[in-house]
């Protein structure tokens, strides 16, 4: 057990977080998807057709490359539709939720690894480097569970654990299983866990301290030839199910919230549910705001007729361009004209102040003038404006010098958030470790 | 608001592809996002940005310089009153002066600086960067008041040409693009930027400010002087021939360039600078620590054949475009190093190297503008260095692993 200290990166105070810890019921979902983008690194080869019956934990699809990672259904129901885009690309696999509750229940007696990969639980993992489920069966150097959610309006993982709670301990034991090193979870300040068997270790300091590839590059930095594994602690808990019970729940407890929801609450819901479902009254004002599955920085814009998204705990809604048309919005005096920089005057009015915040950019895509701001956000000993530029110009060599083994996309969700220059930051370290991924293999 | 935006709109589509003005279509979107922040909304990644932009960055820098460039008109009607032997005038005359003076030099800076970024921008299709608001101003408040426009526009040209966009821009560049204006002028036409003639204009201005020089009048700037000094006795003067002290420099009663002489001016600048935490104070403030280290050395060891040695180290600092330069150019984040480590020893060599060339290099009495140049060829090296040591350290740390 040990303290660890984060200075940078920032905690961004959003308006409509959520009051209370009290989880409401969605009526059943009228229908469940999963979309393969979620799961990044799996090729899906598909198991299942149009109009064929699955009950929950049923694999719809299978790696392209190693067969026995499967992606499962996360509902009892008929497939709708496997809806494909440009080049045959799969969008999204829907499923027409029936009566019917019955659940895979796996024999967990086997190669640990195996039931994972059988489950679909394995999905849920992923590896550095490259940020992408782990392709293959090798046992990881050491495994980074995260307890908490660092983000903006982020949902606390006690809630959406909820009673999974006792399952931690035998989750740990599993993980410890397949390790050679330890199982290491970061708790923020005050947070209690009873975690027998893992290296609890606790972070202080402001958002991205809850990204798990950030906790570990505080702990054991990640090297060139290492594996570890990444997840959160909902994710541990579902293995110590599955493992006690031998079936994994599918049903999730998600926040909703953001300045344009009329009453921030949690739900508890399936996996992949539709989000008329979820949001219910929610979507009165659709054409002002945007809905993002996941949080403000790095989650995805979903329209209404969508699904929950990957991890299925969050779904934020903020205004889609409050301000038409402002007037020379770069000359503005305005506080609440949000700005980390003193440049503007947000820090006159308290940079702690819950804020309004819709998506414009704000700004042209210009290069890299200022200095530090990506490293003013990135608690790792890495020089993320190097890196930046090394993955921009395409220097294998030097990508891997500058440590892009240790990091994700979501690592630099911050940085681009900051970003003065407005550039893509997730979009180019995305394509990064794609393009390396690929020159390694 | 509302009217301008249907103004913008009902123009917009001649600029476009196809329209009559289309080969515009650049300076139409920089005068649409000049007026109204983009609408666009983010499509990749993270759903919300930070307010600033580099337009907002920028137009901060120029706040920062406008004590020194209102300083700076007061400054040259100052002076001129003086030589004409008028040095009772009142304020807001000297100030009309000097500000009639120095108009047409940003007239042409701007002019010729923002013509070719226009230009550069609509020939690669893209927008155009803000990159030369700031050199815009810098470049009349470093550049001799007496430069014809001509030699101004010349160099400007060069500069932005050869300095900026030839490396692809704003962003890109790796020496500082007001500087290379100064280097181009100062190497092209020495004769005009030293001596008596370059800082004090003595003509009239818009056909104000006539009148005959008095007798007494030497135009050189303190450094000048120091520099042709003969003897062991060091007395700076001003344009009348009387002895000034290191207050007036302080304050700014001093020939030279316009934006240069106020300490307090530039102070002010600097404060503005730091609080909004655009520049680096790393730099800033060791640039002033080495030059005051340096200056103490060479002053600790006086010599007569380098008379600018036998400045001590405070007046030293207020002369010439020292203070100007650590605060508005060594702070450059395109041109100077980026690293934090990098920054100190950085900012350290350019103040070292601003005093060395200065005292012992008799034919350039300013030094600041070659430390800079000479320090923003260093700088991507001093970077290598910083980042390869976290390269060096992450390969160990895999080393000792396996």
């Amino acid at each position: 057990m040990s303290i660890v200290k984060l200075k940078k990166g920032f905690d961004i105070h959003l308006l409509g977080a959520i009051q209370s810890d009290n989880v409401a019921f969605t009526s059943p979902a009228r229908s469940v998807a999963v979309v393969p983008d979620d799961f990044h690194g799996v090729i899906p080869r598909m198991e299942k057709k149009e109009g064929e019956h699955v009950i929950a934990g049923e694999p719809l699809y299978h790696d392209k490359n190693n067969e026995d990672i499967k992606v499962v259904a996360p509902v009892c129901g008929s497939i709708k539709e496997v809806r494909r885009g440009v080049r045959r690309h799969i969008d999204a696999i829907i499923i027409s939720p029936d009566s019917d509750s019955s659940v895979v229940k796996h024999n967990t007696g086997g190669d640990p690894m195996q039931v994972l990969m059988a489950s679909g639980l394995w999905a849920m993992l992923r590896q550095r480097p490259y940020d992408v489920v782990p392709p293959a069966a090798v046992r990881p150097r050491d495994v980074f569970v995260t307890a908490f959610d660092s983000a903006p309006l982020a949902p606390d993982l006690n809630v959406v654990l909820g009673d999974k709670r006792q399952y931690i301990g035998r989750g740990i034991e599993v993980l410890k299983s397949l390790t050679d090193g330890n199982v290491y979870i970061g708790v923020r300040e005050g947070q209690e866990i009873n975690a027998p068997g893992a290296q609890v270790n606790t972070f202080v300091g402001p958002h991205p301290a809850g990204n798990a590839g950030v906790q570990a590059a505080n702990t054991v930095p990640v090297n060139k030839g290492d594996v570890v594994w990444t997840l959160d602690i909902v994710t541990l808990a579902r293995i110590g199910e599955l493992f006690t019970t031998g079936m994994v729940s599918h049903d999730t407890v998600v926040a909703v919230d953001g300045e344009m929801v009329q009453e921030p609450r949690y739900v508890k819901t399936v996996m992949g549910a539709d989000l008329e479902t979820v949001l219910k009254n929610e979507l009165t004002n659709v054409a002002k705001s945007r809905i993002i599955s996941g949080n403000v920085l790095t989650g995805v814009k979903v329209d209404p007729d969508q699904w929950l998204r990957a991890p299925y705990r969050h779904i934020t809604i903020i205004p889609e361009n409050s301000q038409p048309d402002e007037f020379m919005g770069w000359a503005s005096f305005n506080p609440s004209r949000f700005s980390i920089y003193r440049t503007f005057t947000t820090w006159l009015r308290g940079l702690k102040k819950p804020v309004s915040m819709d998506s414009r950019i704000k700004g042209g895509e210009r290069a890299i003038v200022r200095t530090g701001e990506y490293d003013a956000m990135l608690p790792m000993e890495i020089y993320g404006e190097f890196l930046i530029k090394a993955i921009i110009s395409g220097d294998i060599d030097k990508m891997e010098q500058l440590g892009i083994y240790e990091i994700a996309p979501e690592d630099f969700a911050l940085a681009e958030f900051a970003d003065t220059s407005k550039l893509e930051l997730q979009r180019i370290v995305r394509e990064g470790l794609d393009k390396l991924r690929a020159e390694m293999s | 608001m509302k009217a301008l935006r249907n103004f913008m709109n009902k123009i917009e589509p001649s600029f476009r592809p196809g329209g009559k003005l289309a080969k515009l279509e650049s300076v139409y979107d920089g005068m649409e996002t000049f007026l109204f922040t983009p609408n666009a909304t983010s499509r990749s990644g993270a759903h919300i940005h930070d307010g600033n932009d580099l337009k907002r960055t920028m137009i901060t820098v120029v706040v920062a310089l406008i004590p020194a460039l209102l300083f700076g008109m007061y400054n040259i009607g100052y002076q001129h009153y003086l030589a004409i032997g008028e040095p009772s005038t009142g304020w807001f005359t000297m100030f009309l002066y000097g500000l009639l003076a120095l108009l047409p030099v940003i007239v042409v800076s701007y002019v010729v600086g923002l013509g070719i970024e226009f230009i550069s921008a609509q020939i690669h299709h893209k927008e155009i960067q803000e990159g030369f608001l700031v050199t815009g101003i810098l470049i009349p408040l470093i550049v001799p008041i007496n430069t014809p426009l001509w030699m101004t526009a010349v160099a400007t040209a060069f500069a932005v040409i050869f300095a900026k966009e030839v490396f692809g821009g704003t962003g890109m560049n790796i020496f500082n693009v007001a500087l290379i204006t100064r280097a181009f002028l100062f190497f092209a036409y020495p004769s005009r930027m030293s001596g008596d003639e370059a800082f004090v204009k003595i003509d009239s201005a818009f056909g104000m400010g006539g009148g005959t020089v008095v007798d007494t009048f030497t135009g050189a700037t303190p450094l000048g002087q120091v520099a042709t000094n003969v003897g062991d006795q060091l007395q700076m003067t001003n344009v009348l021939g009387e002895p000034i002290s290191c207050m007036d420099a302080f304050i700014g009663y001093i020939p030279g360039s316009p934006g240069e002489t106020s300490m307090i001016a530039i102070l002010i600048g600097a404060a503005i600078l730091l609080l909004t935490g655009i520049a680096s104070w790393r730099i800033m403030c060791s640039v002033f620590v080495g030059g005051l280290g340096m200056a103490a050395l060479v002053h600790a060891l006086p010599s007569v054949t380098y008379p600018a040695s036998m400045l001590d180290p405070v007046t030293q600092l207020c002369l010439g475009g020292f203070a100007f330069g650590a605060v508005f150019m060594a702070t450059d984040p395109v041109t100077g190093a980026r690293t934090t480590v990098g920054q100190y020893i950085y900012g350290l060599l350019i103040g070292v190297f601003a005093i060395l060339i200065r005292v012992y290099n008799s034919g350039y009495p300013e030094g600041m503008m070659l430390a800079i140049l000479l320090m923003n060829a260093f700088a991507p090296l001093i970077d290598h260095c910083v980042v390869s040591s976290n390269i060096k350290r992450r390969a160990r740390r895999a080393a000792t692993k396996e």
